[in-house]
Parts: C-alpha cells; sequence; structure tokens
C-alpha cells in the first residue's frame, strides 16, 4: 500500500519534470523565431506546444533507451527514480533562472546516475553506455549540427542573393516558421519519450509492469500533456539567451538553423541516441553565426553555455545522489515524502526568485537591463556595443 | 566494444546534409523561381533608391510553376519524413 503511495508521488514527479523540461526547451524550437518576427511570441509558444503534444506521440523507441541502457535496472528502486528525478528538476529550475540553455536530458541522465550509484555504487552504471551514448554524441552533435546549418545559411544568402532584402526577409519567414514546427515536433518526440521511459521504469520497479514493458497509453497521454503544458508556458529567460544571446539572427539564418536541428535531432533519435535537443540547437544557431558573413557570434555567452554544459551531468548527479542520501537515511515511504517536500520548497523559492526579474512574452525581446540576473551583464555588453 | 558508432554517425551526416542544408537550399531556389519575372526589375530599381520593398513574386509564370514544383518537394519530403519515423517508432504490434 505504501508502495503505491510512492508510486503516486514517483509519477508526479516525473511528469513535474516533464514539464520543466517543455518550458526549458521551448527555445530550441522557437527562439529564431521569435527573435526575428517571424511569429509573436505567444503564438510561437502555443503552435510549439501543440506539436510537442503532437511529437510526443510520434515515436516510441528513445524510451527505452534513457532507462535500460545506462543502468542496471535491477537495483533501481521508487527511491532512486524519485531521487533522481530531483536531481533534474533542479538543475533545470537554476540553469532557468540564470538564462542559461542546458540539457534536459542530461539533467535528468545524470539525476538517475548519482542516485543509482548513491543507492549501488559505480558498479550499478553502464559507464560504456554512458559515454558511448550520451558523452560522445553530446559533444559531436552540437558540431555535425553547426557544420549543417552553416553550410545552410551560406548557399541559402548564395541562392536568393539577388532578392531584395525585404522579399527575402518575407519568403524566409514563412520557411522559417515552418522548420521550427518541425523542431518542436522532434522535440516532443525525442524529449517526452525520455519521461515516459522514467515512469515506465518506476512502474518495472514496482512490480506493476513485467520487466521490458512498453509505455502504457496513460503514461504516454499524461507525458505529452505535460510537456506541452511547459511548452506552452514558455521559457522565457532561455528564448532570449538562444534567440538574441549568441548571434542576432536574420530569417534565413533562422531557417537554416531549424532545418539542421530538425534533421540531426530525428535522425539520431532513428539511431537510438537521446540526443540533447538543446546542444543541438545551440550548434545550429552558432553555424548559423559562421556562416553569414559578417555575423559575430558572442562566443563568452556560448563558452558559458558550454561550461554549464560541462557541469551538467555531475550537478544533477551530486543533488541526486543527495536525495537518495536523504531518503534512503530517513528510510521508507516518509524519506520519500520528506525528499519531495524539499524539493517543492526549493522549486518555490527559485521561482520567488524569478519574479524579481521578470522575463515574459512581454519582454523577451527587449535589450537587457542591468542587474536582471547575473546573464544579463555578460549578453548586455555585446548588445549594446 | 566501439565507443562511436562510425556507420550511424557518417549517416546522420550525409543525410543530415541532405534534409538539413538542402531542403531548405531547394526552398530558397523556389524563393529564386518565385521572384523571377517583370517585377523584379522594378523591385530592384525601387531598392537601389533606398526603398525597402518586400516584392516577393516577380511575375513570370515559368517561375512560379518552377516555385510550387520546389516548395511541394519540401512539403513532401518533410511529409514522407515524419511517416517514416512514425511507422519506424512503431515496431509491429507492440502490444496483446
Amino acid at each position: 500500500m505504501s508502495n503505491d503511495t510512492v508510486l503516486v508521488l514517483v509519477v508526479i514527479t516525473a511528469l513535474a519534470f516533464d514539464f520543466t523540461n517543455g518550458f526549458h526547451d521551448t527555445g530550441n524550437a522557437m527562439a529564431t523565431s521569435i527573435a526575428t518576427g517571424a511569429l509573436g511570441p505567444r503564438t510561437a509558444v502555443a503552435i510549439s506546444g501543440l506539436l510537442n503534444f503532437v511529437g510526443a506521440f510520434l515515436s516510441l523507441t528513445v524510451a527505452a533507451t534513457i532507462a535500460s541502457g545506462l543502468v542496471n535496472t535491477g537495483v533501481v528502486t521508487l527511491t532512486v527514480v524519485a531521487a533522481g528525478l530531483c536531481g533534474g528538476i533542479i538543475w533545470n529550475l537554476l540553469t532557468w533562472l540564470f538564462g542559461i540553455p542546458s540539457s534536459s536530458s542530461h539533467a535528468l541522465i545524470g539525476g538517475v546516475i548519482g542516485a543509482t550509484i548513491a543507492a549501488a555504487g559505480g558498479s550499478a552504471v553502464n559507464w560504456h553506455g554512458l559515454v558511448s551514448k550520451v558523452i560522445i554524441p553530446a559533444v559531436l552533435s552540437p558540431v555535425i549540427a553547426g557544420l549543417i546549418a552553416a553550410i545552410g545559411t551560406w548557399s541559402l544568402y548564395r541562392i536568393t542573393r539577388s532578392l531584395t532584402e525585404g522579399g527575402r526577409k518575407h519568403g524566409f519567414r514563412i520557411g522559417q516558421v515552418g522548420s521550427a514546427c518541425v523542431v518542436s515536433l522532434a522535440h516532443g518526440t525525442n524529449d517526452a519519450q525520455k519521461t515516459m521511459g522514467v515512469i515506465t521504469l518506476a512502474l518495472i520497479a514496482n512490480g506493476t509492469l513485467a520487466q521490458g514493458s512498453n509505455a502504457p497509453d496513460w503514461v504516454i497521454v499524461c507525458c505529452a500533456l505535460a510537456i506541452a503544458l511547459g511548452t506552452y508556458i514558455g521559457g522565457w529567460r532561455l528564448i532570449r539567451t538562444l534567440g538574441k544571446g549568441l548571434v542576432e539572427i536574420e530569417s534565413p539564418q533562422g531557417m537554416a538553423a531549424e532545418s539542421a536541428s530538425a534533421a540531426v535531432i530525428l535522425l539520431s533519435s532513428t539511431f537510438g541516441y537521446s540526443l540533447s535537443t538543446t546542444h543541438v540547437a545551440t550548434g545550429s544557431i552558432i553555424g548559423t553565426g559562421l556562416g553569414k558573413k559578417g555575423a559575430d557570434v558572442r562566443w563568452n555567452v556560448a563558452g558559458r553555455m558550454a561550461t554549464a554544459w560541462v557541469f551538467t551531468l555531475p550537478s544533477a548527479a551530486i543533488v541526486g545522489a543527495g536525495a537518495y542520501g536523504i531518503a534512503a537515511g530517513i528510510t521508507g515511504t516518509f524519506g520519500v515524502v520528506v525528499v519531495l517536500l524539499i524539493l517543492a520548497a526549493l522549486c518555490g523559492g527559485i521561482y520567488w526568485r524569478s519574479r524579481q526579474n521578470t522575463v515574459d512574452h512581454k519582454n523577451v525581446n527587449a535589450e537587457w537591463t542591468s542587474g536582471v540576473s547575473p546573464d544579463s551583464s555578460v549578453i548586455a555588453e555585446p548588445t549594446s556595443a | 566494444m566501439s565507443w562511436i558508432n562510425l556507420s550511424a554517425l557518417w549517416k546522420i551526416i550525409v543525410y543530415g546534409l541532405i534534409a538539413g542544408a538542402g531542403l531548405p537550399a531547394l526552398f530558397a531556389g523556389g524563393l529564386y523561381a518565385l521572384s523571377l519575372g517583370p517585377n523584379r526589375a522594378r523591385a530592384a530599381t525601387a531598392g537601389a533608391d533606398g526603398g525597402d520593398s518586400d516584392v516577393l513574386i516577380g511575375g513570370s509564370v515559368a517561375g512560379m510553376v518552377l516555385a510550387a514544383i520546389a516548395f511541394l518537394i519540401v512539403l513532401a519530403a518533410i511529409g514522407w519524413s515524419v511517416y517514416e519515423i512514425y511507422t519506424l517508432g512503431h515496431p509491429a504490434p507492440a502490444k496483446k
């Protein structure tokens, strides 16, 4: 009976993670469209939310990989899953607060791995799987996406060089919206599955489902809804960093970036790599800056993001391990409840802190003013220069 | 135990280039074809005067047909990819 209580709590926490995953990644699909004015901010998040919902039903191949390929599922208990989710959610919210787009997937994987190590030691982690399926793709994917986006950008400007400036802008806005929609779909497909995988893992750990089962329908629907809602709420801070902070983007560049992202994400998930959509989108946006003469990439912003990426896995792992330590120390259902209460309190605190310098659909494209967040000074400098 | 799956890597790069850079280039070609025709010369002179014309349709029938073909290919490619992913993602009867 008490196990069922924990199971319900874990499912709710997993859906909460899915929600943060949604709003953390709205920018990956829509930041460039919002920055170039191709779509109004609110329209953009509404379309993206809807397509994330649809995308979640599209494919189920990644859902299995996330759980079974990285940790020894035999040692995974509900407490481990709950602790891992804490690591993922806290890292997602902190990076959101500071306006740093970082990988939700890595946050989740890091959290689960940290909790697993705390529960059963390092031997329970499939390190080879971690390196070959997560870390190497994480390093390569932004480079590949950037290369494709750079070539795309160069050829788009080359092919349309005889068009008038306004005609080109108008035409590519349509293309940009189309390609951004495909990225939203790809995101729903790729990322919603990760939470489906975690919930399935929890159901298996609880004995509700047999080993090796697929995600049940209600799990798919709930995950689709949570990620769509999160996307619709919109991570405006991250949209700003991606759309305004990295490169000043024109609509042909936006189209090139989104197309490259969509292609790389969809191809990779077909091969079973649960890529970080954030890494891919960032690589594409930088690539599109490199592919156009005279466009400047703000490497200091990119460097900050890359630093955050390196820390994502270990930081989320430490939080996950710490959460497991607390829950296991108190033991039983009560331990999980205490950890989740701490999580809720921290989330509330971070949200309260964010209200002191709200970024929303109204000011998402505005210049940064001083003292908004630690990032603002970094981003504001080159913008005003 | 290889660390990098090279065959998947080159497929991602090649297909990625075709879909991620090739399709937008085809779209750009469509825009170019669409801009051909008498309106374009006028737009160009207007542009030279400092006006920022956003004339997109040049007025040439052949250009418009070519553009329509290019846009249709792009749409068909996207539709086909999504269909492929759907079929790949739902292998045979998963349940029952």
